[in-house]
């Protein structure tokens, strides 16, 4: 009679439904999963170590190569930790500028993991109608800051710049005809704040889209009702937030309990799902797109009303117009200081958290009076998630370790740091 | 609606009394320093205790307190801090331990009260070398394997020991120490009270 034993599966790194660089050993019986065992760091960078050796500002760009999916949200945790360790708040045009940017953000992240889960799962269309719709708002980033992924938009003291009064328009080229060129610049003709509202317009048309496609999918229920099912208070032990506690059914969402910025002003609603399965989770995700496309409309329509100032005006934090560093020796000694030695943050210790599209992203930042944070440290939601995985997974089969990996929606950037 | 931060310290005063050994409110903040003896009995109360509640471990990270203010600090080298958040109740504390052997920092492990912090805690051992007592699975977690040293310690450089490339002649990737010069580009100046303060 031949031994029967456990087999010892080496799943990624390079793997593509491993969501960048996750090496997965798993212990399977048969096609059972008995014990899985994430080894992670293989996209470590140090993130923290190397904001010790920066000044302030200069770690802002190294945030949004974090998460890599969601930039500004990670660059808002790290901007309001600063700002409250220096005590200053943002003008009121900024708060609802990053408010509006967070959740165009969370658009993005969605759709990205939308795509990725559907794919996964063995869905191909999905994923090209979600691009179909970040190229979209990757051109406002791209309006707004000059870059499409790492934006570097959110500063200590309100946003770099605001926004534009025009919109890039399509030129004719070899690829794209007179009337091709018409047709996709309809849209944009006016600003950017005109093209996000045309793009909140259409944007519920295109979550029903998605939705047609999986909600009511045979295949789609097969592989997500009743995985990795955890009760609300599982969740809470294993550190759960964002979209994977509110999956669970717990109604906890750093907007609306611990509100920052503008948020209190804003209406919205938070979905919670019932069953803490893979199939809630989806579902309380593209809910929260419905609800961040109501947030950004409600933004667009303030902001279109109120002009004003994006940035504080004390120049030991932010710097000053050009205009004025050029006619001022005050100024330009200013804007000197400002850019080597940088700002001098008080002493002290400071956490500060967003809602992420992920769950909580926090920033604890201690310093002690210099010019560079004397400690910093990332709490990256994907980090609790993952190392969850093994309860997850135990006792699913092997294709439902793919469906696991989406729901968690991981993402190495965060996770490695 | 939640506590504010300065009545959470009162009632966080009241449940664990003298285990607390310093700490206050700050910038909105609770924060509570506690001896390394406590810490695991202390975690427990705050989970367990109704009126706090604190059911999830939000972070935990390791600190090298060595070059704070350039040396000018005077204490144990290493501490552990912990946020805590209460889902049920919405409040957040902060919990640091200053470990009490410099050459052997331990702390005991929280991995019993808050089954999160098990890669948190490994994480402060991977990169500050703080041993966590009764931990089920100490190992590194985000440096290579058979990595030496801990890398967030203050006297362990930025740029690193050894670096690793492909040998042709051998056949295989190799480690052999670093070759660039490490630099500072910015350099880090503590300044004199009140300088630049914002008003």
């Amino acid at each position: 009679m031949a031994e029967i034993r456990n087999y010892t599966l080496n799943f990624g790194p390079q793997h593509p439904a491993a969501h960048g660089v996750l090496r997965l050993v798993l212990e399977l019986d048969g096609e059972v999963v008995e014990r899985a065992d994430p080894h992670i760091g293989l996209l470590h960078r140090a993130t923290e170590k190397l904001a010790e050796h920066k000044t302030f500002l200069q770690s802002v760009p190294y945030m949004d190569r974090l998460d890599y999916v969601s930039m500004m949200c990670n660059e808002h945790a790290y901007v309001m930790a600063t700002e409250k360790l220096l005590g200053i708040t943002p003008p009121l045009r900024a708060q609802y500028i990053r408010v509006m940017f967070d959740e165009i953000t969370r658009i993005l992240n969605h759709l990205l993991w939308l795509g990725a889960h559907a794919l996964d799962v063995g869905a191909m269309t999905v994923f090209l109608y979600a691009f179909r719709e970040r190229e979209d708002l990757m051109d406002v980033y791209e309006a707004v800051t000059g870059a499409r992924l790492h934006a570097a938009y959110y500063r200590p003291g309100g946003v770099y710049r605001d926004l534009p009064d025009r919109m890039p328009q399509y030129q004719p080229n070899k690829f794209k005809s007179e009337a091709d060129v018409k047709r996709l610049n309809e849209a944009r003709q006016g600003s950017v704040l005109d093209f996000i509202e045309d793009f909140t317009n259409r944007f519920p048309a295109y979550v029903d889209e998605y939705e047609t496609l999986l909600t009511d999918n045979r295949i789609w229920k097969q592989r997500l009702v009743d995985i990795a099912v955890v009760s609300p208070e599982r969740a809470k032990a294993l550190g759960f937030t964002g979209p994977m506690l509110r999956g669970s059914g717990v109604v906890w969402d750093l907007r609306k309990h611990q509100p920052y910025e503008v948020y209190d002003q804003i209406e919205f609603d938070i979905p919670v799902g019932r069953n803490g399965d893979c199939y809630d989770r989806y579902l309380v995700r593209i809910e929260e797109m419905r609800q961040s496309n109501r947030i950004i409309r409600q933004c667009v329509d303030w902001l279109k009303k109120n002009p004003g100032p994006v940035i504080v005006d004390n120049h030991k934090i932010a710097p000053p117009s050009r205009e004025q560093m050029k006619s001022n020796m005050e100024e330009l000694i200013h804007h000197f200081k400002l850019f080597t030695e940088g700002m001098h943050v008080p002493e002290g210790e400071a956490y500060a958290a967003v809602e992420h599209p992920k769950g909580e992203f926090g920033i604890y930042l201690v310093s002690d009076g210099a010019n560079k944070p004397y400690r910093m440290k990332i709490r990256a939601p994907g980090f609790a998630h993952l190392s969850a995985m093994d309860e997850l997974v135990r006792g699913h089969m092997l294709a439902d370790v793919v469906a696991v990996m989406g729901t968690l929606d991981v993402v190495f950037g965060e996770i490695d740091r | 609606m939640p506590l504010t931060a300065e009545a959470l310290f009162a009632r966080l005063q009241d449940v664990l009394g003298d285990t607390i050994a310093g700490g206050g409110v700050a910038r909105g903040e609770v924060t509570l320093e506690i001896r390394p003896q406590d810490w695991r009995a202390v975690a427990q109360t705050l989970r367990d205790d109704p009126g706090l509640a604190f059911d999830t471990l939000i972070d935990l990270c390791g600190l090298d307190y060595s070059a704070y203010k350039d040396g000018a600090y005077e204490g144990p080298r290493f501490a552990v801090v912990a946020h805590l958040l209460s889902v049920a109740k919405n409040h957040r504390v902060r919990l640091r331990t200053r470990c009490e052997n410099d050459d052997m920092p331990m702390v005991a492990s929280l991995v019993e009260v808050w089954p999160v912090v098990n890669w948190f805690e490994r994480e402060a051992f991977d990169l500050y070398g703080i041993v966590f007592e009764g931990h089920p699975d100490l190992r590194r977690i985000l440096t290579d394997y058979g990595f030496i040293g801990h890398p967030f310690r203050k006297d362990f450089p930025l740029s690193g020991q050894v670096e690793m490339r492909y040998d042709p002649e051998l056949g295989r990737v190799i480690y052999q120490p670093v070759s660039i010069e490490p630099r500072e580009v910015t350099p880090r100046i503590v300044r004199v009270e009140h300088y630049g303060e914002v008003e």
